[in-house]
């Protein structure tokens, strides 16, 4: 006598604590494992890009906010880039510097929740809390520049809404001091944690060419061995003013491109994100911050795409222009957008109970994938 | 490491008739305009020619160009009639660090763009998302549904200047 046998069809999501938002996971299942995933999304789409055509072009960096919730700061930092390179605007010295402040504690910031969602979604609970402690620090600096702790509308095309707070260097220099220990003990307490690398080592490998096929870019791609960065491969801002490395995965608990990899880049690029920090505390000049705001923003007719790392990747705006004050069009290129396309491909062949894994080592953020 | 220009001619060389004007003259970026069903051909070309070696897409953007003539249909409503819909590829090369920008141009009763899934992977979803907002369909795309909209909508295309948000969506009344 002989059975019948089938696939199984599972749905994980919509509603899943371990789906980073409302996505849905269709999982084509034989036994445990995994024949085929295919991410259904869209289910937080609120047509960033409709709403962006009605709107002038400084009203838009308010919408650009609430793309990749985690990364505000950083999303605006590319709006205003892509729109002073439009525009031809020169930004005063002091604006630059803060800018790459904000930014690059915005990284820390974004990493902290990756890294502590990564350990809660597969068992390790308490580095969640370690981090958010850390994270919260770093938000009331934004709150004490701007008001907001998460959604911002700080960087304005031109300049700054506000200069930074009397405290804010001491504040900022006084975390990193206690932040570069907090790091050691995440190591030991994560990183390192024998339980957590044998979850995450040797799962869901990426080979640097399927990366780069599929436009995979940052830590996921550096974790795959690919040195690119576009602070420096294609600088913009003033980050060729700074000494930092970039990290790239080299395969050490397991092989390069593995969940775990993905997982070290981020802490390692948090370390190189405090050196440019302090670099940059040090050298802050004085100046006006909003001195440079054009008072009409009307770009000539033409278009731009204006990139720059994200802390998930290359995050770019492509903006028309057809002279007038609202945008013919604008396009995000969000790195979320892009990395989960890889996913169904990372899958194949692991647990169900890897799948889970393998999402969290991608750090997506829903926000930015559905726009 | 190669300019705009010089990719322009060695692709005007190579496709001659495939390959339109090279638009320079815009402010930030300059752009080759290139047949929508040949799309697929240059691009892999560009993937796989040594010196071009263009291994990565960074963004693909279907806009509308809004260059119709505007006209009432029998609701009152205007739309757009005649005039094109385009897609524009930003490709860049990791290893030799140059970028270029393609653009295609297609009819907006009947757009129709051949894919470029099977060179770059990443495509896939970008078409996607090109198809489900402006209606672009790519030939020869392995599943071309819609990505962030429902997949039974039914009102149209929603980043196409003339759409009209619809009053009810299955039999549901959509409150404004």
């Amino acid at each position: 006598m002989s059975f019948k046998t089938e696939e199984m069809v599972l749905n994980m999501g919509p509603q899943h604590p371990s789906t980073h938002g409302v996505l849905r996971l269709e999982l084509v299942l034989d036994g445990e494992l995994i024949e085929d995933v295919i991410p259904h999304i869209g289910y937080l789409h609120r047509c960033f890009e409709k709403h962006s055509e009605a709107m002038t072009y400084p009203q838009i960096i308010p919408y650009t906010d609430r793309m990749d919730y985690l990364a505000s700061m950083y999303n605006e930092f590319g709006y205003v880039v892509a729109m002073e390179r439009f525009m031809n605007i020169q930004v005063p010295e002091r604006v630059e510097y803060i800018r790459v402040i904000m930014g690059e504690f915005q990284r820390i910031a974004s990493h902290l929740v990756a890294l502590g969602t990564y350990g809660a979604d597969i068992g390790a609970f308490t580095p969640f809390l370690f981090c958010f402690r850390d994270r919260e620090r770093i938000l009331h600096l934004f709150e004490i520049t701007c008001g907001a702790r998460l959604l911002y509308n700080y960087m304005w095309i031109g300049g700054l809404s506000h200069d930074i707070h009397p405290d804010f260097v001491r504040l900022a220099k006084e975390f990193i001091k206690d932040f570069r220990p907090n790091l050691k003990e995440l190591n030991e307490l994560l990183t390192f944690n024998q339980i957590f690398i044998d979850r995450t080592a040797n799962v869901g490998i990426l080979p640097a060419e399927t990366a780069i096929n599929y436009g995979i870019t940052g830590p996921n791609l550096r974790a795959s061995g690919v040195k690119w960065d576009l602070r420096k491969d294609d600088p913009y801002s003033i980050y060729d003013k700074f000494d930092f490395d970039i990290p790239i995965g080299k395969g050490e608990k397991g092989t390069t491109g593995d969940c775990w990899d993905r997982y070290y880049m981020r802490v390692l690029e948090m370390e190189e994100s405090l050196k440019i920090i302090e670099q940059a505390l040090d050298q802050i000049p004085e100046g006006d911050v909003s001195s440079a705001i054009p008072k009409r923003v009307k770009p000539p007719v033409g278009q731009i795409y204006a990139r720059v790392e994200n802390p998930r990747g290359e995050l770019g705006y492509f903006i028309i222009s057809d002279g007038s004050l609202n945008p013919l069009r604008v396009k995000v290129r969000a790195p979320s957008f892009v990395n989960l396309e890889v996913f169904g491909e990372l899958c194949k062949g692991h647990f169900v109970a890897d799948v889970v894994a393998i999402l969290g080592s991608i750090d997506i953020v829903l926000g930015e994938i559905d726009r | 490491m190669k300019t705009p220009e010089e990719i322009y001619n060695l692709l005007k060389e190579k496709f001659n008739d495939a390959i339109g004007e090279f638009i320079s003259d815009k402010p930030a970026e300059s752009v080759i305009v290139v047949s929508p069903l040949e799309i697929d051909k240059v691009c892999l070309f560009l993937r796989d020619e040594k010196e071009l070696e263009f291994n990565s897409l960074m963004n693909l953007s279907g806009v509308d160009d809004a260059n119709g003539e505007k006209v009432k249909d029998e609701n009152e409503n205007e739309i757009l009639k005649g005039g094109t819909l385009s897609v524009y590829y930003h490709l860049e090369s990791i290893n030799l660090k140059h970028k270029v920008t393609l653009k295609v141009s297609t009819d907006r009763e009947n757009p129709e763009v051949a894919s470029v899934e099977e060179v770059w992977r990443c495509a896939d979803w970008h078409e996607r998302e090109a198809y489900d907002m402006y209606g672009i369909k790519f030939l020869n795309h392995h599943n071309l549904i819609r990505i962030l909209m429902p997949y039974d909508w039914e009102a149209g295309y929603p980043l196409r200047k003339d759409y009209q948000n619809p009053e009810f969506y299955k039999g549901m009344k959509v409150p404004y």
